[in-house]
């Protein structure tokens, strides 16, 4: 059992970019705007000039309740949009199209791992919205005098998810943003490496206190830090005798801490109302089609995975927590011996891609398969293989080409031999030293054959032929 | 009645300053905007469903596919802006 002691409480609001649409959410505007001038994918209706109406993309609306569905979310039967209004430069119209009291979907769930086991997050709702424009500051955002301001991003279909407050722990809240983004991964509906694809707000109470909101987090390892900041301050402000406020806190990235932002805006400011210029939606009937049409999702994959190939809960996790992951197991799987297959990629590869900062992409599911050929076939040694990953990595080339200049190959039993009594013969002091009776001189010589070998013999078996011949 | 103090928070919410002067000339011109409204609020709206929208219409969607002839460049975009910088909208900063 995990008792919480600060009696941390933690709920996330997530806004997840459907990036791979090919049009914004309201406008037929593209998406693929990343690597282009600011203001070149805009138009009346993302420019929020007069007389533009909205049209909703009914792609978008699909791709919201494939994440309803995959959130075990029920879709709602009406669904409609409101605006929310206020005033920033960010927002054209002076509001944005957002949902409120009837959100497309709701009530669903996410199985995490947690402090003490499976714990259950609870899915509040999973919203429609629209992306404001991206505001970019000369300087820091406190001293800059002007804002610079691209629509590019304005408009652009969003989903909000938003939990229960049922994290207790920077460490769950990390581990949901992960699992959420796998889920959204598998879906295929959005590229999270793409700028912007999902941002976070994070909502933290203690002791039954006020909760604070945290804005302005951008990756899930800032949300952890950001999180294990709040807690401390939050925790000084009650030892001090004080009383924790409800209030908008800014992350500082670079700083790691908080920042109150003093904001004068309540909800109520908001003045939500229902949008006149889109009607309402009535597709909780699309449900059960769309539900057909779910991809497998990584829980039940890595349950599959344990089935079928047989190999560990732990590496079937590890292997399901990426989509791409999971693909590149699953096709090296099906040519190589599965068990052996799920070690080497969960236990080698992936620590040698994240040791890089680098992702599946970046190795080739060939080099994989002739690499466990290779050592199925005992042409190299574990060493050598790893030695091989290494530099395909680090260098690129084949498997081959490496072995060859490396000189990787496993050396053939009458080369040990050679090398041993060579071995021997050079170093009569380590063989006087070891026939005396000590054990530790053995590893000269056995280093020595392995320098010989280049390091081709497995060490085990020189150490054999080493004693046989001493013996 | 909306005080002078909620006339500031009006125009904070709009980015408007407001000076003493402003205030006393718009509190008792809004003072009859809301008590119009209250009117509204006389009228017996027992056992009627709430209306979302006027009309009675719903599912209107568009295709996922790319408009052009709606777009506009670089250029038309800021063309209005009275302050532009490398292709930006430039506005003065707000916190
Ligand atoms: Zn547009």
């Amino acid at each position: 059992m995990y008792d919480n002691p600060d009696g941390v409480m933690i709920g996330l609001e997530v806004h997840v970019q459907l990036n791979k649409l090919k049009t914004k959410v309201f406008c037929g505007c593209a998406t693929d705007y990343h690597n282009d001038p600011p203001n070149s994918h805009v138009c009346p209706v993302c420019l929020g000039l007069p007389g533009s109406l909205p049209v909703i993309n009914k792609k978008a609306v699909e791709a919201a309740i494939k994440i309803g569905l995959a959130l075990n979310c029920k879709v709602e039967e009406h669904t409609q949009f409101y605006r929310k209004n206020y005033y920033y430069p960010d927002l054209p119209k002076g509001f944005q199209i957002t949902q409120y009291d009837f959100p497309i979907s709701s009530g669903g769930y996410v199985m995490i791992e947690g402090e003490d086991g499976e714990l259950r997050v609870g899915i509040t709702r999973a919203h429609m919205e629209e992306d404001p424009g991206r505001l970019v500051h000369e300087g820091t955002i406190d001293k800059s005098k002007y804002t610079l301001i691209d629509y590019n991003r304005s408009g652009m279909a969003l989903i909000e998810i938003v939990s229960d407050p049922d994290m207790r722990s920077p460490k769950e809240a990390r581990r949901y943003l992960d699992k959420l983004r796998n889920i959204i991964e598998y879906l295929d509906v959005f590229d999270g490496n793409l700028e912007g694809a999902m941002r976070v707000d994070a909502n933290i109470s203690i002791m039954g206190g006020q909760r604070a909101e945290i804005k302005n987090i951008s990756s899930h390892k800032g949300a952890e830090r950001a999180l294990l900041y709040e807690i401390v301050r939050q925790k000084n402000v009650l030892r001090r005798g004080g009383v924790v406020v409800q209030e908008t806190r800014h992350f500082d990235e670079a700083r790691e801490i908080t920042l109150s932002m003093r904001t004068k805006e309540e909800a109520h400011d908001y003045r939500y109302f229902p949008e006149p210029d889109l009607v309402p939606l009535k597709i909780s009937g699309w449900a059960p089609a769309i539900k057909e049409t779910l991809p497998e999702l990584p829980d039940a994959r890595r349950m599959r995975f344990v089935e079928q190939y047989g190999i560990m809960d732990d590496h079937a996790k590890a292997l399901t927590s990426e989509l791409k992951l999971a693909i590149f197991y699953e096709d090296v799987a099906k040519k190589a011996e599965p068990k052996i297959a799920a070690v080497w990629i969960c236990d080698v590869l992936k620590g040698e891609l994240n040791y890089r900062d680098l992702n599946i992409d970046s190795f080739k599911k060939e080099h994989m398969l002739s690499v466990l050929e290779l050592l199925a076939g005992k042409k190299i040694t574990e060493d050598g293989a790893v030695e091989i990953i290494r530099t395909l990595l680090d260098k690129g080339g084949s498997p081959e080409e490496i072995i060859r200049e490396k000189g990787l190959v496993i050396v053939e039993g009458d080369i040990v031999e050679t090398s041993a009594l060579e071995a021997i013969r050079e170093n009569q002091q380590a063989v006087a030293d070891y026939r005396a009776g000590k054990e530790k001189a053995l590893n000269s010589l056995v280093g020595a054959v392995m320098k010989k070998t280049k390091g081709g013999a497995d060490a085990r078996t020189v150490r054999e032929v080493l004693v046989g011949k001493l013996g | 009645m909306i005080t002078s103090k909620d006339l500031e928070h009006i125009g904070w919410l709009a980015r408007l300053e407001l000076s003493e002067k402003d205030k006393e000339e718009y509190a008792p011109k809004l003072n009859p905007v809301l008590d119009y409204f209250s009117e509204l609020d006389e009228v017996d709206t027992e056992g009627v469903e709430p209306a979302y929208h006027v009309l009675q219409l719903s599912n209107v969607f568009r295709e996922d596919e790319v408009n052009t002839k709606c777009s506009l460049d670089q250029e038309e975009a800021l063309s209005n802006a009275p302050n532009k910088q490398d292709g930006f909208f430039k506005a003065p900063r707000m916190m």
